[in-house]
């Protein structure tokens, strides 16, 4: 198994992989519900926020910095268009909705760029500043009231994909499609083109990415604005799926969700990490969840159990580490 | 075609007042392995970054490129004459994979290009090939050892072009065997009509290896000389205006032995090594990198524990569960990594002086007394004769030397019988090296059990009284330096 694993080109995801496949056998073993193409599609429905939000952190951590405001910078895109749309645009269609939620979100993340790249602070500071204050601007400004009363176009559910399934039929949403699409757009440019592999670059050695000319400021820019872009869309999907838009709704996601990246493969440090590990490290903890539920584990059990989870991913760096080193330096 | 790959003449430079470089001429030839010399601050640095065009000299200058001639020369321009220049940090990215550090530059041109991994590990090969390097494209950086890492830098400015290539200190952490192959490689790429210009401390390589040597000397042009017919001792004085004393030492006093080692091994590190050391001697410790000097000395300083063998100090067995307790028992340790072991380079002088005393600058106890921590920093800048404008400035605003000489003042603060010193000389200028070294024999002539670890054989030749010579974690064999040549110590310790 352990020479299995360590062969060159598996490294964190292929471990991960292995665990989450290993995971859902045992489960499947285990109960009787969770190998059904329902579950399956619960989980793809339910996770495709935290996905979206994964995908747009893992860019901001491979670039070497951090970002902690996304969760709530959300919440403020869903206020944010939701007024907009219903005072102003007369309800606004999904085009419009999700154009503006993406500049929103976009502009938000802008605002942390712009704080790391032109005050040199470190981003974690930044974005603590920041989840202060979109936060307390929010509650301030909405008085912690939540919108029920949402456009048509966005209170229904749109079903993409329907089988029929044990128990009525098991449906796939827009949400994972939707998630599907940014996932790829940000595999697309990590991983294929030659800007992607300069965030890398960057947060591997920010001073040889300077040296070799490559723009901080485009870096900075890219990383947090597709944060704050994939927030406006996490945003405006999970309002879609609770079918309202609470203020607190969000807030606190943001911990887990670094979690789950981290446990993909990214490190603090930057210049580690990948979309697919982590899409697989968001569906690893929600795999954990979703097997405790039904194995009748208290749900007070959960945070306890993805913290242990947590701990052990990052003592051990990432989960490649456990491995020996596949390729060592051929001495001359 | 002319044979001069670039020529540059009345080369100066001004930083506020004072003259970094005045009037300096320059000519590499084309195919030529050329060293540049000069102890830290003689503007080596400034000189090539004046020809890289990162730096603008002052008005006169003149470059010359074959038949042209310009007055000016920017990044850009420098780039596309094939000028590049690979800094001691290399700057690679770890985590890439060697084929992406090499194509790296494509990333910045063409940000928006589709990417093919296959290609990039085409391209990279097909330069490892035409140079006919040792190393894997698709491996990471991070993996590989510093030597490799510096084949992937040269790949790099070889795929962007380069014909003049500036290397500064590449040698600095390599392996004797590393260090042979890295110059093979460079005389192969002369040999192609590239032009190399090596910054270097080691003289021994750079005599071997270059064809001539350009010194600089605060600023001005000693000169350029044939390396034929050079000797170490003669740059070295051409570097720093001084005759530097090049004989061994006279073996002095010899006192009580204080130091005992019997057959003292630790597994996969070094074996059955035993020694006595007396009071008022200066021990070499030498070998090769990896020979188990390093090894040995965290032995003796209590930070590995041994798994055979004996220790005694002052006739009593001697066993160490910390270096905590290694300075208990008077013996001190100078790292070779000042810069990140030896001396904590953010914090000030003072603290760093006092860090290995602290409890005997507190008054009351419980505080530490700045006063006394003033008078003890002050007392070993007197008697190191250490370059302090303010004590309370952090260390790294120190040169290499006078840094070594506060890490050397931390140690003999806590008074020690016996002081290791692990490669001191590492980063040093060739006279404060010297410097260095008398401070080392006064303390042996005071009657402090010194080990010095090296793997220059000069060092060792000059300044111990007898040398051990490592090789694969074993004595290999006891030289006295008085009784032989520094040439035979050199073939001993890299048979």
């Amino acid at each position: 198994m352990r020479k299995l694993l360590s062969r060159r080109g598996l490294g964190t995801e292929g471990v991960l992989l292995g665990i989450l496949l290993a995971l859902c056998v045992v489960l499947s073993l285990a109960t009787d519900s969770f190998l059904s193409v329902q579950n399956l599609f619960d989980l793809l429905n339910n996770q495709s926020v935290n996905i979206i939000f994964a995908v747009g952190l893992v860019v901001v951590l491979i670039a070497g910095g951090i970002d902690i405001s996304f969760a709530v910078a959300a919440s403020v895109v869903q206020y944010v268009v939701m007024t907009l749309l219903i005072d102003h645009l007369g309800g606004g269609g999904w085009v419009v909705g999700m154009a503006l939620s993406m500049l929103t979100g976009a502009l938000l993340g802008l605002i942390n760029a712009f704080l790391i790249h032109r005050f040199r602070i470190v981003s974690i500071i930044v974005t603590i500043g920041t989840f202060n204050l979109f936060f307390g601007l929010l509650m301030y400004v909405t008085g912690g009231v939540s919108i029920y009363d949402v456009p048509d176009w966005l209170y229904y559910a749109i079903p993409l994909l329907d089988l029929p399934a044990e128990r009525g039929s098991a449906t796939l949403y827009l949400p994972a499609a939707v998630m599907a699409v940014m996932v790829a757009l940000t595999w697309l440019i990590l991983a294929r083109t030659g800007f992607g592999r300069s965030v890398y670059g960057f947060g591997s050695s920010p001073e040889a990415a300077r040296r070799s000319g490559v723009s901080v400021w485009k870096i900075h820019a890219f990383a947090y604005g597709w944060l704050g872009l994939c927030a406006g869309v996490a945003g405006l999907m999970q309002a879609h799926i609770v079918q309202e838009v609470v203020p607190n709704a969000l807030i606190g996601q943001e911990l887990t969700i670094l979690a789950a990246v981290v446990l993909g493969g990214a490190t603090l440090g930057g210049g580690r990490g990948t979309v697919l590990g982590a899409v697989l490290g968001v569906l690893l903890l929600a795999v954990v969840q979703n097997g405790l539920n039904l194995l009748g584990v208290t749900p007070y059990a959960f945070r306890m159990i993805v913290g242990l989870i947590i701990l052990v991913a990052i003592t051990t760096s990432n989960l490649g580490n456990l491995l020996p080193r596949s390729t060592r330096a051929k001495n001359p | 075609m002319s044979d001069i790959a670039i020529r540059a003449r009345h080369v100066s430079k001004v930083f506020g007042q004072s003259r970094v470089l005045d009037d300096v001429e320059f000519e590499l030839r084309r195919g030529e392995v050329l060293c540049l010399a000069g102890e830290n601050g003689c503007g080596k640095s400034t000189l090539i970054k004046i020809i890289n065009g990162v730096y603008t000299p002052e008005p006169g200058v003149e470059f010359t490129f074959g038949d042209e001639t310009l007055s000016a020369i920017s990044p850009l321009e420098a780039r596309s004459r094939g000028i590049h220049v690979i800094w001691q940090d290399l700057a690679l990215f770890p985590h890439l994979t060697v084929a992406e550090n090499i194509v790296f530059d494509d990333y910045v041109a063409r940000p928006w290009r589709p990417l093919s991994a296959r290609r990039a590990l085409d391209e990279a090969r097909a330069i490892i090939a035409r140079f006919g390097l040792d190393l894997d494209p698709a491996a990471r950086v991070e993996e590989l050892s510093i030597a490799h890492r510096q084949l992937v830098a040269i790949c790099r400015v070889l795929r962007a072009g380069a014909s003049i290539i500036f290397m500064d200190e590449p040698t600095a952490s390599l392996t004797y065997k590393e260090v042979q192959s890295l110059l093979d490689i460079t005389r192969s790429l002369a040999a192609q009509g590239i032009s190399i210009v090596l910054v270097s401390h080691r003289l021994a390589e750079v005599l071997d290896v270059c064809q001539r040597v350009t010194v600089l000397r605060n600023g001005r042009l000693v000169g350029t000389y044939p390396t034929e017919g050079m000797t170490q001792a003669r740059l070295s004085t051409l570097m720093t205006g001084l005759e530097l004393e090049h004989t061994p030492r006279a073996s002095a006093w010899k006192g009580a032995p204080v130091l005992e080692l019997q057959d003292l091994s630790r597994e996969g590190e070094f074996e059955n090594v035993s020694f006595t050391l007396h009071r008022g001697e200066i021990l070499g410790l030498t070998g090769l990198l990896g020979a188990g000097r390093s090894e040995l000395a965290h032995a003796i300083f209590g930070m590995t524990r041994p798994t055979g063998g004996q220790m005694f100090k002052d006739g009593k067995p001697l066993k160490l569960r910390s270096n905590r307790d290694a300075v208990r028992h008077q013996i001190a340790y100078l790292s070779e990594d000042r810069l990140n072991l030896g001396l904590v380079q953010n914090q000030s002088i003072e603290m760093n002086s006092a860090v290995t005393v602290l409890p005997a600058l507190e008054k009351p106890r419980g505080f530490l007394s700045p006063g006394r921590i003033k008078a003890l920093t002050a007392h070993w800048i007197q008697e190191l004769k250490t370059k302090v404008s303010d004590p309370t400035l952090a260390v790294s605003s120190l040169s290499g030397g006078n840094q070594q000489r506060v890490a050397l003042a931390k140690w003999l603060a806590t008074e020690p019988d016996v002081l290791i010193l692990d490669c001191p000389t590492i980063g040093v200028d060739v006279g404060a090296k010297a410097g260095i070294f008398e401070i080392i024999r006064e303390l042996a002539d005071q009657g402090m059990a010194i080990i010095l670890i090296s793997d220059e054989a000069g060092e060792i030749w000059m300044n111990t009284d007898r040398a051990l010579v490592l090789r694969e974690g074993r004595v290999a064999c006891e030289i006295i330096p008085a009784e032989t040549t520094e040439e035979a110590l050199e073939a001993v310790i890299n048979a």
